[in-house]
């Protein structure tokens, strides 16, 4: 008998196209393995009934010789950052739960459109804020990798770490995930998945729970180079109901894949190599520029001089753009409300936020709200919006010369649950090499490229010029038949 | 720069987050350490740059001036707004009393 959940989102899709098998019999496979995989705390809530409802439709209309979608059978999990229509949508916070939308979020209507159906919503830090998964509400995620002989409880990386886990663990063939500075980069490198944050405005963020608006991107999670660039097509698009929405055409990612990179430059910026980073994340890189130059591509040393001040101007940019993004969880409109006896509404507010938000939340809105009050708002946001200004020329200057730029995704592999969570700053430098492309709004994804000696995954990464998804998914494919990573976590959940 | 608790109190007061003493006592070292930390971008030599307005360019799109240009983010939808409203009462938000 086929396992289904062995099967990548395009094995799934054709393979209900030609008639081989039902897209009934393929949700059910997934809603068995979403139940039976609770101890990993990958869902906040499992929704099996719509993943069955898109099945069957997907079914009666194949029966009905109608033309099927690009994702036609195939259940996918939802980040729960996503509006869901009906469905319970919460950020993974106590001030959101209980919340059901009544709208759904453009991104998941067009994956609907395009024939998938929802298996649940996935678990994430807090607001999307945490490289862990530990600052949900609802539980840490663990991921389905261990170390070798240890059964210490991993990190899936985050914030996107219930995507990461649910598809790596193969709950799910693909998962929506969200990227604001390496959100779905680093828990897809740390899981031995893929995952491409496309340029700023690809995929519309209406409907999606605002974090720092001016950096937040949708992106797909999945287990090929194939299946990011089929599901990157489904959700993205122009909307005219986001602001920041790119009207331009979406090309055919899938059909465009060319691994041959002939012709092609590809950049290795030097200040990436930063003290302290794991021997083995240097060995990953050396091994990506040979499979890179074995694809045809030139490789070429670059300098993107202020990447060291990127992080830093992202911890300022991002919360400072969160305090006001939050600041509608007030105990009015939707969610929770403290209202201690006697009190008035100031009261209320400030009882609502202190019982709704969790510490990290609440550590990135006191950051912000102190960035941006009278008196230091030149000397930190101002600030930081220069540097991200001379970031961004950075990349521009870089790509005069090259292509794409290849970097290690993560400075580390996953650490265990709880080894970091003393320690903010720490758990920021997660996302040093991620957070450069997300200030510059470029795409930029991460392919899994070897195992550690612990039997680890590790990421390579690919950044793009902004609007130039493909060469990235190029490069990232070129990677991928090089690495021939195969290795998946043994079932112990 | 580093913070006082006094001031982080007074952040919090801004930011509408209710803090005891105890919350306080552990806001005060993690925000000073990450003030600390970020205080390096003072090296950084901005003098004519211009601080970024937006990370692609854009062109601010108006929509058709009518009503319900577009029915999902237009008017007449009350109870879809209220639905979640953790009090509401003849077709309003339910607040605490504001006006003596």
């Amino acid at each position: 008998m086929t396992d289904f959940t062995q099967m990548g989102l395009k094995a799934i899709r054709e393979g209900v196209a030609a008639g081989d098998f039902t897209a009934r019999e393929v949700a059910e496979a997934h809603n068995d393995a979403v139940a039976a995989a609770s101890e990993l705390n990958a869902f906040i809530v499992a929704t099996p009934d719509h993943a069955l409802a898109a099945a069957d439709k997907v079914d009666a209309d194949r029966a009905a010789g109608k033309e099927l979608g690009p994702m036609a059978g195939v259940p996918i999990g939802m980040k729960d950052l996503f509006a869901t229509k009906g469905v319970q949508s919460t950020a993974a916070s106590h001030i959101l739960e209980g919340f059901v939308p009544p709208y759904e979020s453009t991104v998941s209507q067009n994956l609907w459109d395009a024939g998938a159906g929802m298996l649940g919503k996935l678990n994430m830090d807090q607001f999307a804020m945490g490289s862990s998964n530990e600052t949900s509400y609802f539980g840490n995620v663990k991921s389905p990798w261990r170390k070798n002989g240890s059964n210490a409880a991993m990190t899936p990386g985050g914030s996107s770490g219930g995507s990461s886990a649910a598809v790596a663990a193969r709950l799910c063939p693909a998962a929506t995930g969200t990227d604001t500075g390496g959100s779905i980069r680093q828990p897809a490198a740390v899981t031995g998945i893929t995952g491409i944050k496309p340029t700023y405005g690809r995929c519309s963020r209406w409907g999606v729970v605002a974090f720092a608006s001016s950096l937040d991107q949708a992106g797909p999670m999945a287990r090929s180079v194939e299946d990011c660039a089929i599901m990157l097509g489904a959700m993205a698009g122009f909307d005219p109901k986001d602001s920041t929405s790119i009207d331009a055409p979406v090309p055919d990612w899938a059909a465009a894949l060319d691994a041959d990179l002939s012709g092609k430059t590809i950049g290795i910026p030097r200040e990436y190599h930063m003290d302290g980073i794991d021997p083995q994340i240097e060995a990953s890189w050396e091994q990506g520029k040979e499979w890179l130059r074995d694809a045809g591509a030139k490789v070429v040393e670059i300098s993107l001089p202020h990447t060291k001040y990127a992080l830093p101007a992202y911890y300022i940019i991002a919360p400072a753009e969160a305090s006001s993004n939050l600041a509608r969880y007030d105990g009015v409109r939707y969610g929770l409300r403290d209202l201690p006896e006697g009190s008035g509404l100031q009261d209320m507010y400030a009882a609502t936020r202190a019982e709704g938000f969790g510490d990290e939340v609440k550590r990135r809105i006191l950051i912000g709200t102190y960035v941006l009050s009278a008196g230091f708002y030149d000397a930190y946001y101002t600030q930081a919006q220069k540097v991200r200004t001379l970031v961004q020329r950075d990349f521009t200057e870089a790509f005069a010369q090259v292509d794409a730029i290849l970097a290690p995704t993560t400075p580390n592999a996953a650490f265990a649950l709880g080894e970091m969570q003393d320690d903010p700053l720490a758990m920021y430098l997660n996302d040093v090499f991620a957070v450069p492309a997300s200030l510059a709004g470029l795409p930029a994804m991460s392919v899994p490229a070897t195992l550690t000696q612990d039997g680890l995954p590790l990421g390579l990464q690919i950044v793009g010029k902004p609007m130039d998804e493909q060469g990235v998914l190029n490069a990232g494919l070129a990677i991928e038949q090089r690495a021939g990573f195969t290795a998946q976590p043994e079932k112990w959940w | 720069m580093s913070v006082t608790r006094e001031e982080v109190a007074k952040i919090a007061s801004l930011a509408r987050i209710s803090m005891d003493d105890d919350a306080l006592d552990h806001m005060v070292p993690e925000l000073n350490n990450i003030l600390a930390w970020v205080e390096q971008l003072g090296e950084v030599d901005t003098t004519s740059v211009e601080p970024m307005a937006a990370v692609i360019p854009l062109e601010q799109r108006l929509r058709d001036d009518v009503v319900d240009a577009d029915p999902k983010t237009g008017g007449g939808r009350r109870d879809d707004i209220l639905a979640n409203a953790p009090v509401a009462e003849h077709g309003f938000f339910g607040v605490p009393k504001v006006i003596e």
